[in-house]
This record gives C-alpha cells, sequence and structure tokens, in this order.
C-alpha cells in the first residue's frame, strides 16, 4: 500500500455505537476478491432497505463522496475480518474518529493505510452536533499530527510505530524478513528450550 | 524473567523476538491456524512470491462455510469455492488440512484443543477473533486480520504492541443451571463491550478454578466480545488431565517436562494488574442478551430496559436496538416468544454444552424448531455414543454437521428477517444471523429451556429434579 501524510476531505457523522465489522461488511459478501472492490459492501444493510433500494438520507447515501467518518464508541468491534476496513477503504474513507475502537479492527486499519483517530467522548458528541447531517471539510495531518473538522484542531492520539506505517506505507513483510536470522535463532532456542511447543507427531 | 509478573507477561516474554520501542515486540507465532477466510492471505503471499514459513506449524481447517445439512457438491458454487480454495492453498504450501472429509474436522476453536494442537505457554493466532478461546490452557492466543495472517504465514511471527493486563476475579460457588456464559455475559453486560481494550485478561477465582476446559474456553472465547485482545486462565491441573492422551500433545516423560514447566506459568503471588474486576459467583443468574451488543444482557428474572430510564447516551441505541429487536420496553424478558433455536458454535459447541442442554430436553418436545450442530465431528460422534442425539431428534431438533453454521450464517444455515432465534452463538449483532435475524444470546440449557416452552425461560425450574 501507498502512504499518506496529509488529507483534505469531507467529514460526515455517524452517530452510532457499537458499528460492528458485520454491519461494516455483511458476512454474505466476504467470499468476493479483493479485485472486484468492497466499497458498495461497505455498511451495506443500515445504507439499504431490504428491497435494495438505498436509503436516501443515511450519512454515506446523502454524501457519497465523504472520506471522514465520525462515529460512535467500540467502533470495528467483533470480527477479525479485514474485509470491513477495505470496505471502509474502497468507498474512500481515509480517516475515522471515534471515541474507541475494536482492538483487531485498528491494527487492520493502520495496516490498509486507514487511520483509526481515537477523539474523547465529549469531542466526538460535540462534533456530532456540529455536523449534524451535513457533510463539512476536514483534513487530517499525520506529519503535524492534527485533525482540522468544524472549526476545531484535535491532536491525533497515534503510536509513533502506527504513524510510521501510515506515512511509508510500510510492509512489515519486508521489515520482518530483514529480521530473518534473529528469528531462526530464536526458533532453535525456542525449540531447545521447550520441545513440547513442537505439535507431536501422529 | 521479571518478577512479580503475571501470565501473560511470562508467556510473552518466552516469545519476544526483538524487542522494539514502546512496548512493541516481534512475537514469535507457535500455532497459526487458517480457514476458508484466509484466501486473502494466501493472495498476498502469492503476489509476491512468498512461501509459508512453517508449514509444521501451521493447520487449516474448513469450519466456516462448511455445509452442515448435506455434502458440498449440493452447496453453492461461491462456498464449494471458499472450500476448494482452502484446501487447494493448503495443499500447495504443504500444510495440514482438517477438511470436510477428515473425522477430525470442526469448528477451529474446537479442534485445536481437541487434538492437543492447543497448549499452555503457547502463541496462537489465527485469523478469527473468537481465537481468544486457546487462552482458557494458559496460551496468548488472539484473533488477527488478513495482513498479518499474511504475515505470519511468510515468517512465523507478529509484530504486537504488549497490551496491558486486567485481572477478573470470579469467587463463590455458581449456582444450578448457571455456567460460563452467564459469567462472560456478567462481565460484558457490567463492564461494557469496549472495557477492556488494549487489555489481556486473566480470570481467576474459585469460580473459574471449578470450571472444566469447556467452560474455560467458553469463558475465553467471549474475552473478545468485551474488547479484550485476549483471555486467559492459568494452566492446573483441570488442565493437563484434558491434555493427557490428547493426539498432538506431548507425551510421557515430555509430557511430565511439559507438565513442569507450564506449573510456572501461573500470575505471581504479587503480580499487579492494570485493572482488577471481582464478581461474585454466587450472584450470577442464566444471562440473557436483549438487544444488538453483547452488552445489551440481563438476568433472565430481569425486564426490557426503557431507553427513557437508560442514561442520555445510551438512549438512542437502545430505542434503535429494541426496535429491531421487536421487543416492548418494561417487560420481562422472560416469556418473550422464540421462532427457533440454534445450539453449536465456537462458544457452545463441546460436549459439556450438548450435555447440559440434552439434560433439559431430555424426555420432553421442542415446541419450535432448531438445529443441533455440534463443534467437531469429533464431538458429534461422543454425543452419539452419549444417547444425546436422539434427545435432541426425539425432542424434534434437527442433528447436523460440524461447522460455524448459524452463528454467521455464511454457509447458508441462516434466521430469517424477523424471526426470533434463542442461540448459543457469540453475537446479537444485527444482521449477525442473516439479514433482520433477531439474536438473543444465552448459555446451551436456557436455549434447550427456549426450545421446550418456545418462549424464553429461565433454565432453572425445568432442571429441578435432573441431574
Amino acid at each position: 500500500m501507498s502512504g499518506w501524510t496529509r488529507h483534505e476531505g469531507v467529514a460526515v457523522a455517524l452517530p452510532l455505537e457499537n458499528v460492528d465489522t458485520d454491519q461494516l461488511i455483511p458476512a454474505r459478501f466476504m467470499s468476493a476478491p479483493r479485485s472486484q472492490g468492497y466499497g458498495s459492501y461497505l455498511l451495506h444493510d443500515l445504507r439499504h432497505r431490504s428491497d435494495g433500494t438505498p436509503i436516501a438520507e443515511f450519512p454515506l447515501n446523502s454524501h457519497p463522496r465523504a472520506s471522514v467518518l465520525v462515529a460512535g464508541r467500540n467502533f470495528g468491534c467483533g470480527s477479525s475480518r479485514e474485509a470491513a476496513v477495505y470496505a471502509l477503504v474502497d468507498h474512500g474513507i481515509r480517516t475515522v474518529i471515534a471515541p474507541s475502537f475494536g482492538d483487531i479492527f485498528a491494527a487492520n486499519a493502520i495496516n490498509n493505510g486507514l487511520l483509526p483517530a481515537r477523539v474523547d467522548t465529549e469531542v466526538v458528541e460535540e462534533l456530532f452536533a456540529a455536523l449534524g447531517v451535513e457533510a463539512v471539510k476536514a483534513s487530517v495531518d499525520l506529519v503535524a499530527g492534527t485533525i482540522r473538522i468544524a472549526g476545531r484542531e484535535i491532536a491525533l492520539e497515534l503510536e509513533e510505530e502506527k504513524g510510521a506505517k501510515l506515512i511509508n506505507g510500510w510492509d512489515d513483510i519486508d521489515l520482518t524478513r530483514s529480521h530473518a536470522q534473529v528469528i531462526a535463532s530464536f526458533r532453535s532456542s525456542h525449540f531447545q528450550r521447550a520441545p513440547w511447543v513442537r505439535p507431536a507427531d501422529i | 524473567m521479571s518478577v512479580q509478573a503475571t501470565l501473560f507477561d511470562k508467556v510473552w516474554d518466552r516469545h519476544v523476538v526483538v524487542a522494539g520501542a514502546n512496548g512493541w515486540a516481534l512475537l514469535w507465532v507457535d500455532r497459526h491456524f487458517v480457514h476458508e477466510g484466509s484466501h486473502h492471505a494466501f493472495a498476498k503471499l502469492a503476489s509476491r512470491g512468498l512461501k509459508v514459513a512453517e508449514p509444521d506449524l501451521t493447520f487449516g481447517v474448513v469450519d466456516h462455510y462448511a455445509p452442515t445439512q448435506g455434502p458440498l457438491s449440493a452447496a453453492s458454487a461461491d462456498i464449494q469455492r471458499m472450500v476448494r480454495t482452502v484446501e487447494e492453498n493448503t495443499r500447495a504450501h504443504g500444510i495440514e488440512c482438517f477438511d470436510l472429509d477428515d473425522p477430525r474436522q470442526g469448528i477451529v476453536h474446537v479442534i485445536g484443543p481437541e487434538q492437543g494442537l492447543t497448549l499452555p505457554g503457547l502463541t496462537i493466532n489465527c485469523g478469527d477473533s473468537h481465537t481468544s478461546t486457546h487462552g482458557a490452557f494458559g496460551a496468548i492466543a488472539f484473533g488477527i486480520g488478513a495482513t498479518e495472517v499474511a504475515h505470519v504465514l511468510a515468517t512465523q511471527t507478529i509484530w504486537q504492541s504488549k497490551p496491558k493486563c486486567m485481572r477478573i476475579t470470579i469467587d463463590g460457588k455458581l449456582g444450578p443451571g448457571v455456567g460460563a456464559k452467564d459469567m462472560a455475559l456478567s462481565w460484558i453486560a457490567k463492564l461494557g463491550a469496549d472495557a477492556a481494550q488494549g487489555h489481556a485478561v486473566e480470570y481467576a477465582g474459585s469460580a473459574v478454578r471449578d470450571l472444566t476446559m469447556e467452560g474455560r474456553m467458553t469463558l475465553c472465547n467471549l474475552s473478545i466480545e468485551g474488547g479484550a485482545r485476549c483471555g486467559m486462565v492459568a494452566p492446573d491441573e483441570t488442565t493437563f488431565a484434558y491434555l493427557r492422551g490428547r493426539s498432538r500433545a506431548p507425551k510421557g516423560e515430555a509430557l511430565s517436562r511439559a507438565i513442569e514447566d507450564w506449573s510456572r506459568l501461573a500470575s505471581d503471588a504479587d503480580a499487579v494488574f492494570d485493572r482488577e474486576v471481582a464478581l461474585d459467583g454466587a450472584e450470577i443468574a442464566p444471562i440473557v442478551t436483549w438487544g444488538t451488543s453483547p452488552e445489551e444482557a440481563l438476568p433472565v428474572t430481569a425486564s426490557v430496559p426503557d431507553p427513557e430510564r437508560l442514561p442520555e447516551h445510551k438512549r438512542f441505541r437502545a430505542r434503535e436496538a429494541l426496535d429491531y429487536m421487536g421487543l416492548v420496553p418494561g417487560r420481562p424478558i422472560s416469556g418473550t416468544p422464540v421462532d427457533q433455536v440454534f445450539i453449536g458454535s465456537c462458544t457452545n459447541g463441546r460436549i459439556e454444552d450438548l450435555r447440559s442442554a440434552a439434560a433439559v430436553l431430555s424426555g420432553r418436545r421442542a415446541k419450535v424448531p432448531g438445529i443441533v450442530s455440534p463443534g467437531s465431528q469429533s464431538v458429534k460422534l461422543q454425543a452419539e455414543q452419549e444417547g444425546l442425539d436422539r434427545i435432541f431428534m426425539a425432542a424434534g431438533l434437527e442433528w447436523v454437521s460440524s461447522g460455524c453454521s448459524m452463528c454467521v450464517g455464511m454457509n447458508g444455515d441462516t434466521v430469517a428477517a424477523g424471526q426470533r432465534c434463542a442461540s448459543t452463538t457469540n453475537r446479537n449483532f444485527k444482521g449477525r444471523q442473516g439479514r433482520g435475524a433477531r439474536t438473543h444470546l444465552m448459555s446451551p440449557g436456557m436455549v434447550a429451556a427456549a426450545a421446550v416452552t418456545g418462549e424464553i425461560t429461565d433454565v432453572r425450574p425445568l432442571l429441578e429434579g435432573r441431574s
């Protein structure tokens, strides 16, 4: 994936708590290969009626070009499906602002260039009030560590390692393979110290 | 080894390959399980021309898309393709796969322990959030996404930031008809579905020690529903007894040496936790969820909450959840009619779960339809040897094959829109069991009670006079 430092976009509010990964992408869409694009599956069952017609007033339908989502606590809780992040990214979302995130979701987000920005509940509540059902301009600066939205500047709480991954678009596999010798020597001492860690032969 | 270490610290320290800054570490992964959903990760590997680093520490399973009510050839083209893809990917990389023809097949979090692949003191990963289950043995086990799955496949290691440690102590004796599922839903309801985010949870206390391995697996399985990175129980005699004679566990002298080692893993008496929570086991009642998050749970003796009486920030969500669930605020949750039941899943698809459901259903008829899907083919066989299948079928329930089935609906076992299902599963999310499905999570005994009465009901009176 490619890294990024600044994003200028449009933010909308999704004032819901516990938006779980089953909402972000219902399981029935998950057998599709990524090359098909996952954007149309994003929040599919919240955005569409059971007959498949879109619900016009749903934030992502009324503002399809939104790239920053402001949501309630525990965003991305539930299943480890990275497809939930694919759906957001393929729909054009670059940043989700919420008071808390599911741990696995947050890791998956970073691995796909999506910023999970943890922001205090009170601030998120104020953003909900400020945004209402409208879309507003927002900018995210990973280097400066700030988000500008609705006339405020919010400081990003982002661990250095995660910020570096987003900025550089680093692939951990390359980074880790540079430690190949250390891994090989760990492996042999690990097996020697505790031979039982290897599965017994049948 | 640091002094005053927790169980988590001890297992973590043994697996640090590279210690980075700010608590980041590259950890060795002892076991890696892959399933149908791992196709994204294998595709990433293929696109870079990489091989699986440790095929002997990697195991494939067919569970999420496993058909439970007929042969694979009768399933949809999509399902057949997903199953064949994991079979082909594992074969291509020399990975042992517990496929549909294998008598050891089942849900990954049931068969790992069953085959003795899950052991104390290991690090275990799988691209599935309920990997926390394996922590019941005193392993660090957590779910990961596809990018991380590809990383583990390619390197047998994973980068992690060290989580904080939280201890949930449950002392006291559980009442009859109350079990691990109720313990788990109790703490999640009390603390919230994100309460343990960024934490490794260790379960301690006499009520935890008294649980069987099956019970401890249910408890650890649901850790993720409280937001925890993982859940753990210190290994003890119950753990060692479970492991003796398991196919892939150490045996003889190797086992004795391993047990000696595992016995030192328990948290030191003076270990300090970042957060401590205590619950009284004697006060836990059978729990049932009313909403669309596992935190929206209450004792079966309670009433559906009235959103107007909740704190303001919870009102909107509660109204929405009640609307989706079709429930009336203020009414007792007990007496809510159900349309169907489901018994199974990585949470409650083990032999003990089936026994506790059968104890309620024995000699009784279910008023609503339902399916029973054992967590593995081994569980299925054992249940049949014990005659449990005949109890379920005599009650009018369907006895089907093993897989994730109606917990996640990927294999076509779904609940229709608007239908209410009493379910032994782990997530009551909107649409989890099928679009518009209304899920009430509860223990296997409680689901059996709902089957017998056709409504959500307290299992305890139905157990009176039964063993």
